[in-house]
């Protein structure tokens, strides 16, 4: 079998897959980083979400053998080393981005990759960013919120209000 | 206190970090084998061939099984014992598990899965609610009836009667992590089950049953889901019964986990319905009596449809107080996946019909359906009513001995007689027929703590619905392309298990020798924030801050003989449980400590840390030593059962409901009358959770329960094709709401009020009540729509946009 070699939060990787062995398997069941979830199996849900040389990549329609040499983050590499939270890990649980937590790591990948082309996005462009990630438990709202919060824009006028 | 404070979910940081673990990340040994099912591709008939020659050779194939490989082939009913596990040889849906493979992979298992050779003789299909109805294929002996008064005689009296008809599409879950299982043989034959499950209970009982063991032989774990909305109240049984039976024959690990398409296939969903109405009203609009005809298509087995129509018919009256009424239900039984258990249980379908009426009302007498609805309100309860009576203690008769089989299910069909009190509380509680009591609901509960009326007036001031309802109306008076809708529509959700003895739940808290503490409970974590609430709980009864108390996962070995986190009543029943078990602790401690500060146990308090009487005090951990020194025990159990509630679901009368939650929402919409397509401008909404737990997790479920409602009622379309095979079976062919579909706009504030009856800390329910705000987009859909012509619109559900263009074609009637 083929072999494929990649850095995968900093640290060099290497497995024999099969040619239609897809990322997220590899990610999953050979290196055993569960973070990166299956939701829908079929590149709709945003679950599987990883940053593939800095880019937003839905992991369950990456081919592994696509990716020798390539340099992949998942949710698990996203704090530091010192298991200090990023500033979107944060903002997520500060502001209640999550219920089931299902979506979570393909939300906080892709709120990141939005903020590293898109520092101060507004509420639009982050409705519209999200649109290949599914939540089925927040309403969203939330999530906004958090995105806002890790861009270091204010958040008042969104929130939910405790009469 | 931690309690009402706004904690974010305690798994949090673990969401954040990707080390929340699924059952599908549960690290399994190397040997460990994976199943996928082979599935019907026709709706109806026999399975006349079914060559698995080529399953069984496929690379990485173990076993394959069928139902000829089972003397019994287990069943996976949480009701009627309807369901075997694997086709035995009649096909009831396209999607039914006809044999199932156990392979090295997940991937290997479904590849070999997709060669099994089938021949059918297949038979005309039962698929429509008309079909269903001309060959009576119904479930239970006749349609149910719930009446209070004389309707045909109130009709008969009234100035205005209108009918009308409403379809109502189902739903799918779409909980983003999909149905899954994992089976671990032990030694002795026993088995250690992890289920994606709201019901590790029910998971027990079945899997016990499909190995032929005691329920002491299996032990069910249940660290969290991935999101469950009803929709893994009874759909887990398949995957772990199949994981357990495979672990049983070949001694290895098993796990299971649906594919998403297999599991639009296979699972089942939302009843969808039609429900018909007869109304009469005076010039007012207000009711003189409501006829409603329930069609709920149930799919092919029974599953919990008897209770979800039930709670449809239960919420037939919504918010509003009908002299007259008359329900009638019929529960149909179709060859399509079996309905199931999805947030709200049926009530939303039962509201929907009724505020259809109250749209309709308005249109016929041209009055703002709001004032409509306000003169249809059930009695503001008086604020001298809010004594708070009955207690944790409260001693309620329960229901007579029954079968044990399938006691833990919701679906039961055998315990209908057994909830003793019922008939006697009903004779207190019920008018006699004619008797048109203001108050009373159509099934003979008084509503004692009605606060939509003071909630409905502070929601039209923040929402200021006078002047954006004048807006609207300009906007439209200018615009002939895009019409604008608003509406303001309330919900009063009753909350209980209608069968009454699943209204019990218990705990089991440790304190440990360094002051920490761990506990369970029986509810399961699917997102809602449940073990955050009843940590917070435990943490105010021992006063201690968070961090000192920690819950593990839902496990029938910890706290046995659960009901499934369900009916909303996690918090309610758990979080009762818990305190129950740390007061007992606190007392315990308190004896042992009260001489060192002397005084009465009585006088003991848990504050900050500390163990207090007057000014004397110790730290809790110097508390807990002595205790443990003392020989005392640090470990206690703790039970709830729900008082006040009797209920006897044949009459249709008593009080199945400890108490109603109450919210309001309003919702401004925007459609194109050329393509139907249409947006949420604007949501307000005020929703009532008591004295909140905690206001951040309930604001969110408050949220999330309103887009999944919008989306049930609007962009949210189950198609089936002639032959009974489910086209919409991925979000490719699925919409469910995405980031920029929830309001531009989104205001949701708590209603400021403790709950009348005595619940856990005066909290209320939060689960599934504010799934049903979603319906004033409908309405404010079908407020639009009206606005293009002089016709009543007649929107049917879901408001896609197809329906909406439909709608607008009506308004404007014959060109
Ligand atoms: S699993 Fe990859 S997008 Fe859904
Ligand atoms: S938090 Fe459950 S899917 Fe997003």
């Amino acid at each position: 079998m083929p072999q494929v070699t990649l850095s995968v939060n900093g640290t060099q990787m290497t497995a024999e897959v099969e040619g239609r062995t897809l990322l997220v398997e590899l990610l999953r069941d050979r290196f055993r980083l569960t973070g990166t979830h299956i939701g829908c199996d079929t590149s709709q849900c945003g679950a599987c979400a990883v940053h593939v040389d800095g880019a937003l990549v839905k992991a369950c329609t990456a081919l592994a053998l696509d990716l020798d040499g390539a340099d992949v983050t998942t949710i698990e590499g996203m704090a530091g080393a010192d298991g200090t939270l990023s500033p979107v890990q944060q903002a997520f649980q500060d502001h209640h981005g999550l219920q089931c937590g299902f979506c979570t790591p393909g939300m906080v990948m892709a709120a990141a990759a939005l903020l590293s082309e898109n520092p101060k996005p507004t509420v639009a462009e982050i409705r519209e960013y999200l649109e290949g990630n599914i939540c089925r438990c927040t309403g969203y709202h939330n999530i906004v919120k958090a995105i806002l919060a890790a861009s270091g824009q204010p958040v008042d006028d969104l929130a939910a209000s405790v009469a | 206190m931690t309690v009402q404070k706004p904690l974010p979910h305690d798994a949090a940081p673990l969401h954040v970090t990707g080390a929340a673990r699924y059952v599908d990340d549960i690290p399994v040994p190397a040997n460990c084998l994976h199943l996928a099912f082979g599935l019907s591709t026709i709706a109806k008939g026999r399975l006349s061939g079914l060559d698995l020659e080529a399953v069984r050779t496929a690379p990485g194939v173990v076993a394959v099984l069928s139902g000829a490989d089972f003397e019994t082939i287990p069943d996976c009913s949480p009701s009627a014992h309807d369901e075997p596990l694997l086709s035995d040889g009649t096909i009831h849906y396209a999607g039914q598990p006809l044999f199932m493979v156990v392979a090295d992979t997940h991937l290997n298992a479904r590849k070999a899965a997709a060669l099994g050779r089938t021949t059918y003789a297949e038979e005309p299909p039962i698929l429509s609610i008309d079909e269903a109805m001309a060959a009576g294929s119904i479930f239970e002996d006749g349609p149910r009836i719930y009446t209070k008064g004389d309707v045909a005689a109130a009709l008969a009296a009234s100035p205005h009667v209108i009918e009308g008809r409403i379809e109502i599409g189902g739903q799918e879950h779409f909980y983003l992590e999909g149905q899954s299982a994992l089976a671990l043989p032990q030694e002795g034959g026993d088995m250690v089950v992890h289920s994606s499950s709201q019901h590790p209970t029910e998971i027990q009982h079945k899997v016990a049953d499909a190995l032929g063991v005691p329920m002491n032989a299996v032990r069910v774990e249940v660290r969290r889901m991935g999101g469950g909305f009803g929709g893994k109240e009874s759909q887990g049984n398949h995957l772990a019964i199949a994981c357990a039976i495979a672990a049983a024959r070949t001694g290895r690990p098993c796990k299971m986990r649906y594919d998403r398409d297999d599991d639009f296939i296979i699972t089942g969903k939302r009843h969808d319905a039609r429900i018909t109405y007869r109304a009469g009203f005076g010039d007012d609009g207000r009711l003189t009596g409501v006829e409603f005809t329930h069609l709920i298509r149930c799919g092919w087995a029974m599953d919990l449809s008897l209770p979800v129509a039930d709670r449809a018919m239960l919420h037939a009256d919504n918010a509003y107080d009908l002299p007259a009424a008359r329900i009638t239900s019929h529960r149909l039984k179709t060859n399509t996946q079996s309905a199931t258990a999805f947030r709200g249980f049926g009530g939303p379908q039962g509201m929907v019909g009724i505020e259809r009426v109250m749209d309709h009302v308005a249109h016929v007498l041209g009055r703002d359906p709001l004032a409509v609805r306000r003169t249809n309100y059930y009695p503001e309860a008086r604020a001298a009513d809010g004594a708070p009576e009955g207690s944790i203690s409260g001693k309620k008769k329960q229901g007579a001995v029954l079968d044990t089989a399938d006691l833990a299910g919701r679906g039961s069909v055998r315990v209908e007689t057994g909830t003793g009190s019922a008939t006697r509380f009903g004779a207190v509680h019920s008018p006699g027929a004619g008797a048109a009591k203001s108050g009373v609901t159509p099934y003979g509960m008084e509503v004692e703590d009605f606060i939509l009326g003071a909630l409905t007036e502070q929601l039209v001031e923040t929402a200021d619905y006078a002047a954006r309802k004048a807006a609207v109306a300009e906007w439209n008076a200018a615009h002939d392309i895009l019409k604008k809708g608003i509406a303001l529509t309330p919900v009063k959700f009753g909350i209980s298990f209608t069968l009454t003895h699943l209204n019990q739940a218990g705990a089991l808290v440790h304190v440990y020798q360094d002051g920490s503490v761990h506990m369970n409970h029986g509810g399961t974590e699917m997102g809602q924030g449940l073990f955050q609430k009843v940590a917070q709980v435990a943490a105010s009864r021992f006063g201690l801050p968070l961090d000192r108390v920690k819950i593990t996962a839902t496990d029938t070995g910890k706290v046995p003989n659960t009901s499934a986190t369900a009916a909303s009543s996690g918090s309610d029943l758990n979080g009762m449980a818990v305190k129950a078990a740390c007061d007992e602790i606190c007392a315990r401690i308190a004896e042992v400590v009260a001489p060192d500060l002397q005084a009465e146990a009585a006088q003991v308090v848990f504050q900050g840390g500390m163990v207090r009487a007057g000014q004397a005090e110790m730290r809790f951990e110097e508390a807990v030593q002595k205790a443990y020194l003392s020989r005392v025990s640090l470990s206690a159990t703790g039970f709830y059962k729900t008082p006040k509630i009797a209920w006897d679901r044949i009459a249709g009368k008593g009080r199945p409901f400890f108490y109603f939650a109450y919210g309001a929402a309003c919702s401004e919409v925007v459609i194109d009358t050329l393509t139907g397509e249409n947006r949420i401008l604007r949501t307000d909404i005020v929703h009532d959770c008591g004295a909140s737990l905690n206001p951040a997790l309930d604001i969110g479920q408050i949220e999330g329960g309103f887009v999944q409602g919008a989306g049930w009622l609007t962009m949210e379309e189950l198609v089936w094709d002639a032959t009974g095979a489910l086209k919409t079976h991925a979000p490719s062919t699925y919409k469910i709401p995405a980031c920029s579909d929830r309001p531009r706009i989104f205001n949701v504030a708590l209603w400021a009020g403790e709950n009348r009856e005595e619940t856990i800390y005066r909290s209320k329910a939060v689960g599934e009540p504010p799934f049903m705000l979603g319906m004033s987009v409908f309405s404010a859909l079908a407020d639009a729509c009206s606005a293009c012509g002089p016709h009543f619109p007649d929107l049917q559900a879901p408001a896609t946009a197809e329906a909406v263009l439909a709608a607008v074609h009506r308004a404007r009637g014959p060109a």
